[in-house]
């Protein structure tokens, strides 16, 4: 059988995080940052599968399972925050939300 | 034996009294009646008293070998090898101590309750008072040093609480001041002394220590002994206003005029004299350090006499007379008479603080006058205080019969003949003994003599009340007999008072050199020598101010500026102000305020806080409120973080 090897899995990984990265801090829309988040996760899902498939443990498939949850959770409370925002800003900028500093 | 026993009473007693004073008698509660801290102030002493008369009776029971009596009551502390207990002990020298401290204490509380009638602060007064006889009982009672330094310094407290009493004037609250900071000179010497006698010795109790120090050979060269005995030595300047340490005494004369007696005169200021006298077992062994406080002592003597010539507060002259007096009885311990010493000890409380009571009563008539120049024939209008005050003269200007003859003149026979002889410190006691006598009949001249220079229509001169008379005649009395121990003496029988004394002073008698005794007939001679200096006194006394009242200006003027160098006390405030006092507060304020105080320290805890609040400043700037820097920080930190574990601590995947 003709088996896809790790290193190529973790290179995607690898690729689809720093895109979320630089989506996180270069985009000044909030719905895309959000969205790079969710990218970053998903390509850490993607590595923990794929350790799990190579070592044949179940552990990383369970992390998976968690990341999933916590993503869902985040996604919700999230979003409700943008809602917020988009409501008493009129904009989804987040470099218009910074009155809390120095 | 009740009270031998229990010793502690006889010190409980004042304490007791003046924390009732103190305590209840003022600020808390209701403010007591006047006659109510009377009873309680003069009360306490007069117990205490009595008990010291108690244990003298039962004292001389006693028979020779349980002397001196030994009280440990209780451990106060112990530290590896050192150990001090609260321990009293009670032998002749003690006794002849607490005698006077009781006694003559008793009368000046009497003549105070006259005195300060009219006076504010009146419960504060006596609880100074009661306090200050407790602490001296200490000093005179304590059976190590710790204990006595205890007393030493408590009297001090004392001396400073009540110099400074009208501590609203600004001259008694810094001559209050002047008299803690000079002495404490002297004390740092006293409690180095302490701890090189424990160094020494591994002991500080006096029995103890004297059993250590009886085999050790007398010591010629400068060894540990005479460093113990010339560093108490430095306590017992400062404490006994001897030079240079004098300058506190003069102004101490700020303090009410009981207060000058009972302290500045009759009891803490000679306990110098005590504790050279206490530690003759160690002096005996040094001649050295004897032959320091022989000199100090004769040449204070004659320095404070002649300064006693010019002055014009009749308080300030009885203040050098005592420097001078004190300056006597170091003489006497410092040439081995101990016992002599502490003879002239006993007469000078009586007819020094006759004289200081005395004056007090001038005073009082006056109205509050002290400048003797402003006084002048008040003989007819105060008799009894006259009458009373010329005994007093008389016994300080060794007039026989009157007590100061027989100890000035045992002091001086000493000096001369005795086994440390001093042909030069006679000399200059001798004439110290003459001006001596001048300045007192000057002093009585001035006072009740002649026209009156002060305008009597304003003043109402008035003989004082009873309460301050009664201890005026009782002192007088005993400044007539206190020195009649000695009498024998001049027809060759013994000497009660010296013998009584001799046996504290049993191993400095056998360590003095064998001299062979002079003849009675020379001593008996040397006696009527040492009247002549004082007859010699009276004379030129009686020449200058009984006659013409111009005479002595016309003098003063003759010898212009000895005079002025004697009338301005050699200036010896004014050289220690620009040698001592000057330059300190000007190290104080240009260096220790300015550099290191400002500079340094201050410098230090304001530096490091501004440091904190630039960073502070700095750092906040972080905190910019926009989310996509935060981001950035969290990815550098990630970044750097993992560059960390890979890099620098060599973690391999």
């Amino acid at each position: 059988m003709n088996v896809i090897p790790i290193s190529y899995y973790l290179a995607l990984s690898g690729i689809l995080f720093g895109l979320g990265v630089v989506g996180f801090v270069f985009k000044r829309n909030i719905i895309t940052i959000f969205m790079a988040i969710e990218l970053m996760l998903n390509a850490v899902n993607l590595a923990f599968v794929a350790f799990a498939r190579a070592h044949s443990q179940l552990d990383g498939l369970v992390f998976v399972f968690f990341v999933i949850v916590v993503a869902a959770a985040e996604a919700a409370v999230g979003l409700a925050i943008v809602i917020a925002l988009a409501q008493t800003r009129q904009s989804l900028n987040v470099d218009r939300v910074n009155l809390l500093k120095f | 034996m009740p009270i031998l026993d229990h010793l502690w009473i006889i010190l409980a007693l004042p304490l007791l009294g003046s924390a009732i004073n103190g305590l209840i008698g003022g600020p808390l509660g209701q403010r007591w009646t006047k006659t109510a801290v009377n009873t309680v102030g003069v009360g306490s002493v007069a117990l205490s008293f009595l008990c010291v008369c108690e244990a003298v009776r039962e004292f001389s029971a006693l028979p020779a070998d349980q002397i001196p009596v030994f009280r440990d009551f209780f451990t106060w502390m112990i530290a590896g090898p050192f150990r001090a207990d609260f321990a009293l002990q009670f032998d002749q020298l003690t006794l002849v101590m607490t005698l006077i401290v009781t006694g003559v204490g008793l009368l000046v509380h009497i003549f105070s309750v006259g005195y300060m009638a009219h006076e504010g602060g009146y419960y504060r007064f006596f609880a100074y008072l009661n306090l200050f006889v407790f602490f001296m009982l200490t000093l005179v009672l304590g059976a190590n040093l710790l204990i006595t330094f205890v007393g030493w310094e408590g009297v001090g407290l004392c001396s400073y609480l009540l110099i400074g009493f009208w501590f609203l004037k600004k001259s008694a609250a810094d001559a209050g001041k002047k008299a803690f900071i000079t002495t404490r000179i002297g004390d740092m010497g006293f409690m180095v002394g302490i701890l090189l006698a424990f160094a020494t010795y591994r002991t500080i109790d006096y029995r103890e220590m004297f059993a250590a120090v009886s085999s050790s050979p007398v010591e010629t060269h400068l060894g540990v002994i005479t460093a113990i005995c010339l560093l108490l030595f430095m306590g017992a300047v400062g404490k006994s206003a001897q030079l240079p340490l004098y300058v506190w005494l003069p102004d101490a004369m700020e303090g009410p005029t009981p207060v000058s007696a009972l302290i500045h005169a009759a009891t803490m200021v000679t306990a110098g004299v005590y504790i050279v006298a206490r530690m003759n077992p160690l002096f005996s062994r040094a001649p050295i350090a004897m032959l320091v406080v022989a000199i100090v002592g004769a040449v204070t003597a004659f320095y404070a006499a002649t300064i006693g010539i010019a002055q014009t507060d009749i308080k300030k002259v009885l203040a050098y007379s005592t420097v001078s007096q004190l300056g006597y009885m170091f003489l006497a311990c410092g040439v081995g008479a101990y016992s002599a010493g502490i003879f002239h000890l006993m007469t000078h409380a009586f007819f020094k603080g006759l004289l200081f009571l005395a004056s007090g009563s001038v005073i009082h008539a006056m109205g509050g006058e002290q400048d003797m120049l402003k006084m002048g024939g008040l003989w007819k209008k105060i008799p009894v205080t006259a009458w009373t005050m010329m005994i007093g003269t008389l016994a300080i200007s060794g007039i026989p019969p009157f007590a100061g003859f027989f100890s000035k003149d045992q002091i001086l026979w000493a000096a001369y003949a005795g086994p440390y002889a001093n042909k030069l410190l006679w000399a200059l006691a001798f004439v110290a003994a003459l001006i001596t006598s001048f300045y007192m009949f000057r002093l009585m001249f001035l006072t009740f003599f002649g026209q009156p220079r002060y305008d009597e229509h304003h003043v109402h001169v008035h003989e004082s009340p009873w309460s301050m008379l009664g201890p005026l005649c009782i002192l007088a009395f005993l400044s007539t007999v206190g020195g009649w121990f000695a009498a024998p003496k001049l027809w060759d029988g013994p000497d009660h008072f010296k013998n009584f004394l001799d046996p504290v002073f049993a191993s400095a008698a056998s360590l003095a050199p064998h001299i062979t005794e002079p003849g009675q007939s020379i001593e008996l001679e040397f006696s009527g020598f040492a009247v002549l200096a004082g007859v010699i006194g009276l004379v030129i006394a009686i020449s200058l101010y009984l006659g013409d009242p111009e005479r002595p200006k016309r003098l003063a003027k003759k010898l212009g500026a000895l005079y002025t160098l004697v009338y301005n006390k050699y200036f010896v405030d004014e050289i220690y102000g620009a040698l001592i006092v000057r330059p300190l507060i000007w190290l104080s304020r240009n260096v220790l305020w300015q550099v290191v105080d400002v500079g340094m320290i201050d410098g230090t805890v304001n530096g490091a806080a501004d440091a904190a609040r630039a960073a502070g400043s700095e750092a906040r700037q972080l905190q910019s409120g926009n989310a996509r820097s935060y981001a950035t920080w969290v990815i550098v930190g990630a970044v750097g973080f993992t560059a960390l574990l890979l890099g620098l601590l060599g973690m391999r995947p």
